[in-house]
């Protein structure tokens, strides 16, 4: 059962994506991967929060008593969210602005309570941090693959450089209006769920 | 772990030392990091007034830019410009103002076209000067569009008519339709129309897209956005309320004489 820190980075990518084979943290996935600039810097946040806050719950495993442990929780997540957008804020305005409030929704993202309540609670500190951080990369990997298709169609462009030049900035490319809206997320997502599980079959749900 | 031998104080202890860490630490975040977030906000403000102004560069910095221009504040009601010792204008919270029972006003609902309920008393206006002249004022406008309250900034030449650019510097309205209100290529539309007609009756407005009409007329008109009906109403409607008699034409009427530099 146990595996090695290497397998806890890499498995979490990719044989048991967050959102790809537990379909946790959709909101945000959703929301915030219009533009692959803003999809970025979400996913290092989340990232940085999950890896912190399983570090720390990990440390202080044993202290937290059974009763209040989901609360306990909540509040080390709560408390890095607050951290993270504070930096954010301080030098990094322009993406603090764009990305709102869902820098402070990363509380409610379920990858992170997830890994903390599912790992951390009975993992040693030095593989809940790395569970944390491939759990991250997991959830960057599908985060970039939507913002990819959405900006690339719905807006022309990657990272903010035009690659196809649309209609209202005088070129030829009629832009897809759907993509720039957050609910076309949702297809996007099914379509990654459905090809990840069509090349790896064991992630299918048994009948 | 040891469930049945917990002590049964231990719960509050640990949330209560928890909590107490955790605390500090985001107290220390957000006092420390607290100048650097004000600056932020300050300059992005500067450089939504320079960007409606035309004079923004991306490679001068900021406040060096800003120093051609002089910010006043404005009665709205009388339109003189208020000269009180007790306002700091690099920190008059504009919007706040307008919550303030003393500072602000509730707006009639049968004059709110903006739809934004409450009107502070004094307005900030940003003067921008070429050499000892004033060359154009820049000034702050808002108002509902279809999901959110538009911010921006509209500069008006020293004739006190035409239109020289404007900026909007936030709102939340959708991506890729409403949104487009924030891209340069449609706000440079709105550069040379003309605010007043020669009754210095208000015509300016915002049109649906791609509407016909005659020369006298497209001087006033500013070209909405296709497939973003209520925003363009919205924007159309703030223009009306902020050059009204409830917005700055009282100001205007002040300077008329002899322009800005009057």
């Amino acid at each position: 059962m146990a595996e090695s820190n290497k397998e806890l980075l890499v498995r979490s990518v990719f044989k048991r994506n967050p959102i790809a084979l537990l379909v946790l943290g959709i909101c945000s996935a959703l929301a915030v991967t219009g533009q692959m600039s803003t999809a970025l810097v979400m996913s290092i946040c989340v990232t940085l929060v999950t890896a912190f806050s399983s570090l720390t719950i990990s440390i202080v495993r044993y202290q937290i008593p059974n009763t209040v442990r989901i609360g306990l929780q909540i509040l080390v997540i709560a408390t890095l969210v607050i951290l993270v957008d504070q930096i954010l804020q301080a030098f990094y305005y322009e993406l603090s602005k764009q990305l709102s409030i869902f820098v402070g929704l990363i509380i409610t993202n379920c990858i992170v309570m997830g890994r903390a309540e599912g790992f951390a609670m009975s993992n040693p500190p030095i593989p809940s941090f790395i569970d944390g951080i491939g759990n991250g990369l997991g959830y960057s990997f599908i985060l970039m693959s939507v913002a990819l298709v959405r900006e690339l169609f719905g807006s022309g462009s990657i990272f903010g450089y035009e690659i196809l030049a649309t209609v209202s900035n005088g070129g030829w490319y009629v832009p897809n209006g759907m993509l720039v809206l957050p609910a076309s997320g949702f297809f996007l997502i099914a379509l990654l769920i459905w090809l990840i599980r069509t090349y790896d079959p064991e992630q299918q749900e048994s009948q | 772990m040891a469930k049945a031998k917990e002590h049964p104080l231990k719960p509050f202890y640990s949330v209560l030392v928890l909590a107490f860490a955790c605390s500090a630490l985001v107290a220390a975040a957000a006092v420390g990091l607290k100048p650097y977030q004000d600056e932020n906000k300050s300059l992005d403000q500067k450089k939504n007034i320079l960007t409606a102004a035309g004079l923004f560069q991306q490679d001068v910095s900021v406040d060096e830019q800003f120093g051609t221009i002089e910010a006043r504040l404005v009665d709205l009601s009388s339109g003189n410009f208020v000269e009180d010792a007790n306002i700091d204008l690099t920190t008059y919270d504009q919007l706040g103002a307008a919550k303030d029972q003393d500072n602000g006003r509730k707006i009639d609902p049968a004059t709110d076209i903006a739809g934004i309920k409450r009107q502070e008393k004094y307005s900030l206006v940003y003067l921008v000067k070429d050499g000892d002249r004033f060359d154009q004022v820049v000034l702050p406008i808002r108002g509902k569009g279809l999901w959110s309250t538009m911010y921006g900034y509209v500069a008006i030449d020293a004739n006190l008519n035409t239109i020289r650019g404007v900026s909007f510097y936030e709102h939340g309205e959708t991506p890729g339709l409403g949104g487009e209100i924030a891209n340069p290529r449609w706000q440079k539309g709105w550069q040379d129309k003309d605010l007043f007609d020669q009754n210095n009756e208000l015509a300016v407005s915002v049109v649906k897209s791609g509407t016909q009409s005659s020369p006298e007329e497209q001087v006033h008109q500013i070209d909405g956005l296709s497939g973003a009906t209520i925003t363009t109403q919205g924007v159309d409607s703030m223009m009306q309320f902020w050059f009204g008699d409830h917005g700055f034409k009282p100001f205007f009427e002040q300077l008329k004489n002899g322009g800005l530099n009057g």
